[in-house]
């Protein structure tokens, strides 16, 4: 049998007013040496990428909510379609508000609790992260680690039971610490509920977070934490069994 | 016929509104020391067509469920009539 290599594919998708999926795209092609393709939002084809990036920024302005409009763009079936299917997918920022709008994640995010744009380094707590193979599989549960974040709508609400189901379920895979790990009002950058930075769906596959992977994978911008959130993704697309062809790792 | 829809959206109660808590904290250093409370929202002046009263509802309805209004975080209300004024204008040009 023949298999032929490739390195993993991942789809970008850009709403207008999108800002982060440069700094994706430059971390998948140049830091990973693996291959992007940015998806317009009006294209309902993603191709056949191993996993879906929805990037931060201001899809159509953050008009009446952050992402309530960017969930009705044709790329959304697709990429609902593609997490039906298993297929990881990523939201970070301004794609975290998007899944939420999108009902493709629990709870809301809302204004900071002191109004102010949030631009800085936070620490992170990583838990339950056997919840994310694809995402968090090369981190170990209380591992604390260091984002940027940035943003002025980022305090994540949802109601008491869905909280509660949310930590019951070990869905809560990323909350803001302070550099030892312990969550405090201090720690916390915008007000979010129980100090919730991440989130993932009932299967696992689909993540949201506020904080910014992308920006944190080379040591030349202060941290390559985030590029261990791409390195999970690396090895569970290798231990995919379904598809040998699909790819190889880029080692 | 042509219909105005008044759309008001806000937190749902027990949702923190830091600006609603911020406008308070303005009046009160201005010296309304009797407010207790502001919450913020949003107004949305909506003109559409529609056959009938009940039709014009329900499409605002509709509105406020699948856009306008968050199902997690806020409520919507609103009121609504006949543009009269811009009917009689369209029947007499």
């Amino acid at each position: 049998m023949t298999v032929v290599a490739r390195m993993p594919r991942v789809a970008v998708a850009v709403f207008p007013g999108t800002w982060s999926e440069r700094d994706f795209v430059h971390v998948v092609e140049s830091v990973l040496g693996w291959e992007a393709r940015l998806v317009w939002h009006t294209e309902a084809d993603l191709g056949t990428p191993d996993a879906v990036v929805l990037p931060g920024g201001f899809a159509h302005g953050d008009h009446l909510r952050t992402g309530a409009i960017a969930r009705f763009s044709p790329i959304m079936r697709s990429v609902e379609a593609f997490a039906a299917a298993g297929g990881p997918v990523i939201g970070s920022c301004n794609g975290f508000q998007v899944l939420t709008e999108a009902g493709m994640l629990p709870g809301a995010l809302l204004r900071n609790d002191h109004l102010e744009f949030r631009c800085d380094w936070q620490s992170l707590r990583v838990e339950h992260p056997a919840a994310t193979p694809a995402w968090l599989g090369d981190l170990a549960d209380g591992d604390v680690i260091s984002l940027p974040i940035s943003h002025g709508e980022g305090r994540y609400i949802a109601d008491t039971e869905t909280l509660d189901a949310l930590e019951r379920d070990g869905r809560v895979v990323l909350r803001y610490t302070d550099a030892d790990g312990r969550v405090s009002p201090d720690s916390n950058p915008n007000g979010s509920d129980r100090g919730i930075a991440g989130i993932v769906n009932e299967r696992g596959n689909v993540l949201g977070l506020m904080p910014h992977p992308e920006r944190a994978s080379e040591s030349e911008v202060g941290g390559t934490d985030g590029l261990r959130l791409f390195r999970s993704l690396d090895r569970w697309l290798r231990e995919q069994p379904a598809a040998p062809e699909r790819r190889l790792s880029s080692g | 016929m042509r219909w105005l829809a008044e759309v008001h959206v806000a937190l749902r109660s027990g949702i923190a509104d830091p600006e609603g808590q911020t406008i308070g904290s303005a009046l009160r250093a201005l010296g309304y020391s009797t407010v207790s409370e502001v919450r913020s929202g949003k107004l949305m002046r909506i003109a559409f067509e529609a056959d009938d009263p009940d039709a014009a509802e329900a499409a605002v309805g509709e509105m406020c469920r699948r856009l306008l209004a968050s199902p997690v975080m806020e409520t919507a209300s609103w009121e609504l009539r006949a543009d009269e004024q811009q009917d009689a204008e369209a029947a007499n040009p």
